[in-house]
């Protein structure tokens, strides 16, 4: 169980890909070699402790959109490694399931699930985590704005009867800016909702 | 002496098998939280009961999701610290360092040698603060309730050291994108000094309050037991993977901030239960002193921020208010913010309550593309489905109080 580096990866493991990494070690994996890929680093290489489980939204226009991102520890030889595996539908991205080999996925994946939507095939129990069982949006999803959307209260009786909604934040004045890029004008830290004036507040 | 029994040994087994299929489908479900003393926050268990024994529990958190990634997605790095302070809400300031260094990573900015001295007492003071809570609300679980009151105590003096560094007793927001918001003040580690050589003795009463209470000992041993296995395949991190024998500290492991000039041990259990994750904290508090020590007795003169790094650090007040580049400098930070290179870095602390991790991923500019925080509180509760069963209900308490999680970096 020595520390594995990427050509001694690549050796066994031919559908790997180096990819670009400020820090660790670093690969993309095609999504359909990942339980595969996983498996064997548990029980071979090492790589034991999955410590995290998320994915990247590169942007409504993008394809594939969606990537998968996992990064393992090792316990005893204390080293690294990245996974990144792109999901192939871009309108309903899915990945294989890790929770099998690491029951600390089953968590990881449905907050990924529940902030991105996307699927993963095999999860014994996959549903929302952070947000509501009927919340319609994946949040983190670029489309999604920073204020949020109206939707129905999460208890239909307390709605009913008081007449409650979940409204989107008032975004006034508030730290927020618009994403980096653009002229001077455009990047500077604003409110996104430029509508609200103290005057008004007062009212 | 021939006398006969008229109930034989068959008869009484067949009727207790009676007597307990007659008790099946009795089980009762109880809702525990989300608002709940024992909870620590918002966490919410659905717990379903055979008479006093948990047949099942199932742990519903996010009663405290704010988003804060989106909204990190949104911001400028150095608008985000402020964030990172209501993840771990107990250490704030460990967090701070964590979130600056997983930035810098990426940025492969590395900071002056008096910064990360100053960055390693942050760390271990928020260890300590963090740790004299977890026991103190742990032996409160457990029925101790006077432990709490000497750990609260100490607290209260480690939050005057940390209003006189950084301007606030909770929510510190200390650390800049290459730097410290401010020097450290003048007669304070010395003030730090006091403070550690009065922890120590409490911690000695706290020994003699717990360690070999009977009571304590009885409802905490053998109870709420993490095998090895499992306490890696849950990717349960910090002192509750210790605690069960695994020997993983990133300060020794993977060294940042210069750990590796500091002599210190690494405690870990043996039988992964409550009662061993109580004595690791407890013993990990006297090492972070220890640590503390050698970084007051070696913190070198310097700057407090990397001075180089002139499109990441906004210079202090002083050198604003009399030199234009640096009026200039501070001028283009606090509007476009830390300018951090495109690509993507991970990195993890050893927080107090396990591995806080950030993965940052960059398209260049001020703004991060995508921030995801891996909060070890999140980890910690995801075993309790796997872990509470078969525990008695008063146990739910003890076990909770033993893992030692908070809600704000569980839910983000």
């Amino acid at each position: 169980m020595s520390q594995a580096d990427f050509a001694s990866l690549k050796e066994r493991f031919a559908y790997l890909t180096e990819r670009d990494s400020a820090d660790h070690l670093s690969v993309n994996c095609p999504a359909k070699h990942l339980l595969e890929f996983c498996t064997s680093l548990r029980d071979e290489l090492g790589y034991d402790l999955l410590l995290d489980v998320t994915a990247i939204d590169w942007d409504v226009q993008t394809s594939p959109r969606f990537t998968g991102i996992y990064h393992i520890l090792s316990t005893t030889h204390h080293n690294y490694i990245r996974i990144a595996s792109d999901c192939l539908e871009d309108a309903q991205p899915s990945l294989p399931s890790l929770a099998g080999i690491f029951p600390a996925a089953n968590w990881h994946e449905r907050e990924t699930y529940d902030m991105m939507g996307i699927r993963y095939e095999g999860h014994p129990d996959l549903k929302r985590i952070l947000m509501w069982e009927d919340y319609p949006y994946h949040p983190l999803r670029k489309e999604f704005p920073l204020a949020g959307i109206e939707v129905p209260f999460p208890a239909a009786d307390v709605a009913e009867s008081a007449n409650a909604k979940v409204l989107p934040a008032p975004m006034m004045g508030g730290p927020f800016v618009s994403p980096s890029g653009g002229t001077m004008r455009e990047i500077e830290p604003q409110a996104k909702d430029e509508s609200w004036t103290e005057k008004e507040e007062q009212h | 002496m021939a006398t006969t029994n008229e109930i034989s040994i068959g008869d009484l087994g067949a009727r207790a098998g009676e007597a307990e299929e007659e008790l099946k489908g009795e089980s009762m479900a109880l809702n525990i939280g989300p608002s709940h003393p024992t909870t620590h926050g918002v966490l919410r268990l659905l717990a379903e009961l055979d008479g006093d024994i948990i047949t099942k529990c199932e742990p519903v958190i996010g009663y405290l999701h704010r988003g804060d990634e989106k909204i990190a997605e949104n911001m400028t790095y150095n608008q985000f610290v402020p964030y990172t302070d209501r993840l771990d809400y107990l250490a704030p300031l460990a967090n701070n360092v964590a979130f600056a260094m997983a930035v810098e990573k990426l940025a492969a900015l590395e900071v002056p040698e008096r910064c990360q001295a100053i960055r390693v007492l942050c760390c271990e003071l928020a260890r300590i603060s963090s740790h004299l809570l977890g026991i103190g609300v742990f032996g409160m679980d457990a029925g101790a309730w006077t432990v709490f009151m000497y750990t609260f105590t100490e607290r209260e003096k480690l939050y005057t050291l940390f209003e006189e560094l950084t301007g606030a007793r909770f929510t510190t927001s200390y650390t800049r994108i290459g730097g410290v918001a401010r020097d450290i003040p003048e007669g304070w580690l010395g003030r730090v000094t006091d403070f550690i050589n009065g922890v120590l003795p409490v911690l000695d009463e706290i020994d003699k309050l717990l360690t070999r209470n009977r009571i304590f000992v009885d409802r905490t041993q053998g109870i709420g037991t993490i095998s090895r296995e499992d306490a890696i395949a849950y990717g349960l991190t910090g002192p509750n993977l210790r605690a069960s024998g695994v020997d993983l500290d990133l300060r020794k492991d993977k060294p940042y901030l210069g750990y590796e000039n500091y002599d210190f041990d690494v405690p870990v259990g043996t039988t992964g239960d409550c009662y061993d994750r109580y004595l690791l904290r407890a013993e990990e508090v006297r090492q972070s002193v220890c640590i503390i020590r050698q970084v007051i007795d070696t913190i070198p003169d310097g700057s407090f921020y990397a001075e180089d790094a002139k499109r990441i650090f906004s210079p202090p007040k002083e050198k604003v208010l009399t030199s234009m580049e640096a009026l200039i400098q501070n001028f283009m930070i606090t509007t476009e913010g830390p300018q951090i290179p495109a690509g993507e870095a991970y990195f993890e602390a050893e927080n107090p309550k396990g591995a806080l991790g950030f993965y940052v991923v960059s398209k260049g500019g001020g703004v991060p593309y995508r921030l995801k925080i891996r909060g070890p509180s999140f980890c910690s509760l995801s075993i309790l489905d796997k872990l509470v069963p078969g525990h008695y209900m008063t146990d739910i308490t003890v076990i909770l109080g033993s893992l030692d999680f908070v809600m704000g970096e569980c839910d983000r």
